[in-house]
């Protein structure tokens, strides 16, 4: 599902990336430059099966010509997110909420595995919103396959100023 | 048989005492409890107070990115000194509070910068954790609770759902109905929650808690109307 001038940049857990390991096809500097940069994460999570799912013989190619990239742990990622022309995240707000506001097309991957999976409600919440794609593991290969990138809608930032004036009110503190 | 009877009665008069006595006091503490929650529904001075002592309550992740939005926002001279407090597995919510009280202007008058105190707190319950061994964590945490909050005693506490806030709100109300700090407490329901409460935001709706109850989205709104709908934070 990935073409080979994709470069896929996985976060994952230590366990997936020492059974998987890393592939690098001889590219050079320039190479990954050109590369139209595909991001997966999740999060500070366990998620497995987003990785095994993204990590498919049917995803790189089959002719293993995709460029895999894998990290563990990355206190900031705002720069993978930057490069990447497409993200695909579980669902934590963190990860939801930074690629929207880079205005990245997002495709959130909930995962099942979660005790108390209150986390599709947001991502479910935005995808009737048009602000991103919302699959499971399963079904994400046939939705990259049908997906319209252009059906997304930009996601407004939010404010937090509504909140500290009702509190600074509410503490008898004048504004204006 | 006189002194049967005698000590028979007697031995009711103190029970009748105790009944009564046990009875006129938790008759006080309910009256107490009552009005603390009636007087927190309202606004609670009438004219600009001075700087209020704050608590920062941060969870993990997501939690904290929308607590320093707020923050961001939020006039800091109101508001100090200033507590953070995160969970003891938790390294990260506390750099990014450092990072935020770092970045904060110099005002033009001088002041002592010993406004914000950075501390730690046992977690309730860990991610994953399974509802059984939660007790025992969560008396541990709650003593650690105690302990801080005796310290701290602040007049303002700031929370947006992590299980951490649960035991520190609980012992700021009970000092509040005991008269020994009147702190107002303001719990922002998470981004993440559409459709249902945290079980930190249920409880502290439900016993009324909080002074405050903010949520993120109007479905939140309708199911529980004594919530503020204030819009998204991110």
């Amino acid at each position: 599902m990935f073409k080979s001038s994709c470069l896929l940049i996985i976060s994952c857990s230590e366990k997936v990336k020492q059974k998987i390991g890393e592939y690098r096809m001889g590219e050079s500097h320039d190479s990954v430059k050109s590369k139209r940069i595909v991001f997966v994460t999740v999060g500070t999570t366990c998620f497995d099966s987003l990785v095994r799912a993204v990590d498919t013989q049917e995803s790189t190619g089959e002719d293993g010509s995709l460029s895999v990239d894998y990290f563990t742990f990355s206190s900031s990622i705002a720069e993978y997110l930057k490069s990447a022309s497409l993200v695909i995240s579980h669902a934590g707000s963190g990860s939801i909420f930074e690629t929207l506001r880079l205005k990245k097309p997002l495709i959130v991957v909930v995962n099942e595995d979660l005790m108390d999976n209150h986390q599709s409600e947001l991502a479910e919440e935005l995808a009737e919103r048009n602000h991103l794609f919302c699959v499971f593991p399963q079904t994400l290969y046939q939705t990259i396959s049908g997906m319209d990138l252009g059906s997304l809608v930009a996601y407004q930032p939010g404010d937090a100023t509504p909140v500290a004036n009702f509190i600074n009110r509410f503490l008898g503190f004048n504004d204006e | 048989m006189d002194n049967r009877y005698s000590c028979f009665f007697s031995d009711m008069g103190f029970l009748n005492v105790a009944i009564s006595f046990i009875i006129g006091i938790s008759t006080l503490i309910m009256i107490r409890i009552f009005y603390v929650v009636y007087r927190s529904s309202k606004p609670l001075y009438s004219r600009p107070p001075g700087p209020l002592s704050t608590l920062i309550i941060l969870g993990s992740g997501g939690h904290t990115a929308e607590m320093i939005n707020l923050l961001a926002v939020m006039q800091m001279d109101r508001f100090k000194p200033r507590y953070y407090i995160a969970a003891a597995t938790d390294n990260m919510s506390l750099q990014k509070a450092r990072v935020l009280e770092d970045s904060l202007p110099d005002k033009a008058e001088v002041e002592l910068v010993e406004t914000s105190q950075f501390m730690q707190i046992y977690r309730s319950r860990e991610v994953g954790q399974s509802y059984v061994t939660s007790v025992g964590t969560t008396l541990i945490a709650l003593s650690h609770a105690l302990w801080l909050m005796i310290k701290i005693r602040p007049q303002v506490i700031l929370c947006n759902g992590p299980g951490t806030c649960v035991p520190l709100c609980v012992i700021a109300f009970v000092f509040k109905v005991l008269g020994i700090r009147w702190s107002s407490i303001f719990y922002v329901e998470s981004i993440a929650r559409v459709r249902r409460l945290s079980l930190s935001g249920l409880l502290l709706y439900k016993l009324r808690m909080a002074d405050q109850l903010f949520v993120q989205w109007p479905q939140l709104k309708s199911k529980y109307p004594r919530a503020n709908y204030v819009g998204r934070l991110m």
